[in-house]
């Protein structure tokens, strides 16, 4: 039996267990939060979903604060709205920047969206900036702390979703630093370069790395996503290739992804490149007479392709012809595999690389 | 997997044997330690201290190849115990009285004897799984690749008939599949007994159907398999077709291998690189990979989900399906104009019952989990809910078999292989991806440090590790996640050929390779 409360006036009803914030966004509430991520436990850190919530006496924090029947609940008012602002304005102000390029990582710009929003321009807030950015050689995964907030969403994303705990909090207060055990490299930490940290970061400070390297030529009116399935084991890990110009320049992992809900790992996330290596062939090859292969022209390499099986034939019969189809290709070419042998030789002489 | 994956944080016991899924699955392990952080407890039997096993509230260090032991002695102590189901056994299996009575014989005494691990660990697994509400079993290669294969699926099927934990949420018989479209694949007919959607060839309504549909005669008997082909190179099979496939990398006995594929007549490989395999082939077609090419994969949970293509190819590469039509149509097959893969994937989905109501559009949010009969029908994200496809769960008595090849005075360690989390496969694509070298920058020999000595290895250095079938150099890494007598390497670098050495024998029914084991013997260089 779904219970009610009351959000901006309105009568809304809302299921056990739900929190304020969810059921203000269920309802098109537009509240602003830094350290909230849908899939991690509740944090309550950056105040910023603040409401207004009949008979306490300060505001709460919508998202740590559990939805009760009679609840009545104001996430907009005048006050509300100027706190917001002043708790960013402290935010932006010990920063050392909050614009930051949409290839650091999937949330990296709600920091500046927030600014943005809040048409803050200078805080008027002056002295030390926090955090220290951390040299590490790693080629991934980008430590630029000087525009940490101590969200804290990179250590629970690491430790809840994915379960590594590679990542914790050095220090309190102005001090905080994200950091390793015994302030190491990530290499020599429990890290497994999921990049799921990188990818939950509302301010860049943890950055794609790899992705960076094509800094100078993306822009947000070039750069491309397209919805895909990872290349690599059979967890079908839904992602977003991010594309510039034709080229892939990074990946995004889907929040949405039946499979993995946001998450990836090490492969999913930076071992796109082979796709536009060097290495790939672009012309068809043909063994010459010389032994050696050498390009060819489509026309003459099916040509040969095609000859080649009907000599066979010809010669050894239909049962000499065999086809291996990929496990890696997609369904259409294995289909079509089995096609070919079946409608072409009669035979079932077909299998596919999951053998070995 | 009978399981969706969702499942893996819902059970109050995992067992996971065969899987090293932190390192080869570790989206779906993210699962996994969520339920061990929600307070499930987890079993782990692997011959290796692998990261699982460092998790794991009960870790089973077995032999290798003795999964089947340790098994049977599982399900000995669950039937001892008077832990079974008696109500799903009684309306959803058959053949248990004779189990019961096979199992009688197979203690957990017997199971260390053969296995290694102590009697009174297997009693603990077995009771935790045995009395549990829900307990789920996950496992990889590490179950299949052996001669007996079968024997250690049965084997696990026994353990989740005889306690019911089968067609319930978080429960289940749950292999993980390990390449994106490797059920695909399957799913697709390109299996040598199985026409599309696993529609038996030997079944006269099939071959019916697929007689009408291909307007072709096909042999009513199965294919053999790409094992029994490789065997017969040069004697029967003298042509090949392989698509997207480093045969010679990733399959066992690498020398046999290349020698069936330097036996042939013509060879043709369609792939996106010049591939070890590739290098051998008559003419080699250039196609279109991962990011450039619109498809369709299923994952290992039976999801049926799109591939787009983000950016265009490059030179003149073609999509798969283009190139096998060209080939096609060149030897005058009929059935093979197509101009799109959508075309291709309906007429898939027209042919296969598990398919039936799907298409191209229907699959564009990967909403679907097969099977799904009809259109009105939501898809299945967990199997055996109500009733088994063949009617009844049948108990399987299984006997444990020694692996092909057994450790000798000449070849006294055993080798296992496998795949590590930041490679993959033959490493075609990893090894080209700018930062996975920083991780993982060469393969190396995993001994345990307490085995240094006596083989007079050094850490480090290089060893001459042979087997029946050939030598390889491998530097050698100490390490206590190999047990003592075991050693361990990937075969993904093509500089360290780890199956020049394996292929000591195959399952006789599915022709799987047992590359987890093979007897090796180490010596220094």
């Amino acid at each position: 039996m779904p219970e009610k409360m009351e959000i901006d006036g309105v009568e809304v009803t809302f299921s056990e267990g739900e929190t304020v914030l969810e059921v203000a966004q269920r309802h098109e509430k537009d509240i602003p939060t830094l350290c909230y991520d849908p899939r991690l436990e509740p944090f309550g850190g950056c105040r910023l979903c603040i409401v207004e919530l009949e008979g306490a006496r300060n505001p709460v924090a919508s998202c740590t604060t559990k939805a009760a029947p009679g609840m009545v609940v104001r996430t907009s008012t005048d006050t509300i709205e100027a706190y917001r602002k002043t708790l960013l304005e402290m935010v932006i102000g010990e920063n050392r920047e909050v614009d930051v390029h949409p290839l650091r990582g999937y949330a990296s710009g709600e920091l500046m969206s927030l600014r943005d929003k809040y048409e803050i321009e200078d805080t008027g807030i002056t002295g030390a900036k926090s955090g220290t950015s951390k040299t590490d050689d790693n080629p991934f995964i980008l430590r630029d702390y000087d525009l940490c907030i101590s969200c804290y969403r990179c250590v629970r994303v690491c430790a809840e979703e994915e379960g590594d705990h590679a990542i914790n909090v050095m220090n309190r207060g102005f001090q905080t630093q994200i950091t390793t055990e015994f302030d190491g490299l990530l290499k020599d930490s429990a890290c497994t370069f999921c990049g799921q940290c990188i990818q939950t970061c509302p301010t860049g400070a943890l950055a794609d790395k790899k992705a960076l390297r094509s800094v100078d030529e993306v822009t947000d009116a070039t750069l491309n996503k397209t919805r895909t399935i990872c290349p690599y084991c059979g967890v079908g890990c839904s992602v977003d290739v991010l594309t510039n110009n034709e080229k892939i320049v990074g990946i995004h992992p889907a929040m949405d992804g039946p499979a993995n809900q946001g998450a990836l790992c090490v492969k999913g996330q930076f071992a796109y490149d082979f796709v536009q290596h060097p290495d790939r062939l672009k012309t068809p090859l043909i063994r010459g007479e010389d032994g050696e292969l050498h390009e060819a022209t489509w026309e003459d390499a099916l040509d040969k392709a095609a000859e080649g099986f009907r000599k066979v034939h010809a010669e050894h019969g239909r049962h000499s012809i065999y086809g291996i189809a990929s496990g890696r290709a997609p369904s259409e070419a294995a289909y079509l595999m089995q096609k070919f042998i079946r409608v072409g030789f009669g035979t079932n002489y077909i299998d596919n690389c999951s053998r070995a | 997997m009978s399981n969706p994956l969702v499942d893996m944080q819902k059970p109050d016991v995992i067992f996971c044997i065969g899987t090293n899924m932190t390192e080869c699955h570790p989206v779906a392990a993210t699962g996994l330690k969520k339920a061990i952080a929600r307070g499930a407890k987890l079993i782990v039997a692997d011959p290796r201290r692998i990261g699982l096993a460092e998790m794991s509230h009960l870790y089973l260090p077995l032999r290798v190849g003795s999964d089947t032991a340790l098994l049977l002695g599982m399900a000995h102590v669950i039937a001892r115990e008077g832990l079974i189901d008696e109500e799903f056994i009684e309306n959803r299996t058959t053949g248990f009285d004779d189990f019961f009575e096979h199992i009688s014989q197979w203690t957990p005494e017997w199971a260390e004897s053969i296995s290694g691990v102590p009697a009174k660990d297997i009693e603990t697994a077995a009771m935790w799984y045995g009395s549990s509400d829900k307990a789920a079993i996950y496992y990889t290669l590490g179950i299949t690749e052996h001669i007996c294969g079968v024997e250690n699926v049965q084997s696990l099927c026994n353990l989740a008939l005889m306690t019911g934990n089968v067609g319930r949420e978080g429960t289940g018989i749950n292999p993980m599949r390990g390449q994106n479209n490797i059920q695909g694949a399957g799913d697709s007919g390109a299996l040598p007994n199985n026409y599309p959607g696993f529609q038996s060839v030997t079944d006269p309504k099939h071959q019916e159907k697929f007689k009408a549909a291909y307007g072709k005669e096909i042999d009513l008997e199965k294919g053999i398999t790409k094992v029994t082909a490789l065997e017969l190179c040069g004697d029967s099979i003298h042509a090949m077709l392989i698509d997207g496939e480093n045969t010679l990398l990733s399959d066992p006995d690498r020398e046999h291998c290349e020698h069936a594929l330097r036996s042939l007549k013509h060879l043709v490989v369609i792939d996106i690189f010049l591939t070890e395999t590739a290098e051998l082939a008559d003419v080699v077609l250039p196609a279109t990979a991962w990011g450039e090419t619109d498809g369709v994969c299923t994952n290992t949970e039976r999801r049926v989900q799109r591939m787009r293509a983000a950016v265009p190819p490059p030179g003149e590469a073609k999509p798969d399906w283009w190139i096998i039509c060209q080939i096609a149509k060149r030897l005058g097959f009929r059935g093979f104009d197509y101009d799109a893969p959508k075309p291709i994937f309906n007429e898939l989905c027209h042919l296969s019952p598990i398919y039936a109501g799907l298409d191209w559009e229907r699959i564009e949010k990967s909403e679907y989990q097969w099977p799904v009969p009809h259109k009105a029908h939501p898809g299945t994200p967990r199997l055996h809910e109500d009733t088994f496809v063949n009617g009844k769960g049948i108990f399987s008595n299984v006997h444990y078999r020694d692996p092909a090849e057994t450790i000798s005075n000449d070849f006294p360690v055993w080798l296992t292989t496998g795949r590590r989390l930041q490679s993959y496969h033959t490493r075609t694509q990893t090894g080209r991806a700018q930062g996975i070298d920083y991780l993982l920058p060469e393969e190396s020999l995993e001994v345990n440090p307490a085995d240094l000595e006596k083989w007079e290895l050094t850490d480090g250095e290089w060893c001459k590790m042979s087997s029946a079938r050939g030598s390889i150099n491998i530097k050698v890494k100490a390490t206590n996640r190999s047990p003592r007598g075991t050693v361990f390497a990937s075969f993904s670098f093509a500089d360290v050929p780890v199956n020049l050495l394996t292929g000591s024998g195959y399952d006789p029914v599915t022709h799987t390779a047992e590359l987890k084991v093979c007897p090796v013997k180490l010596e220094p260089l």
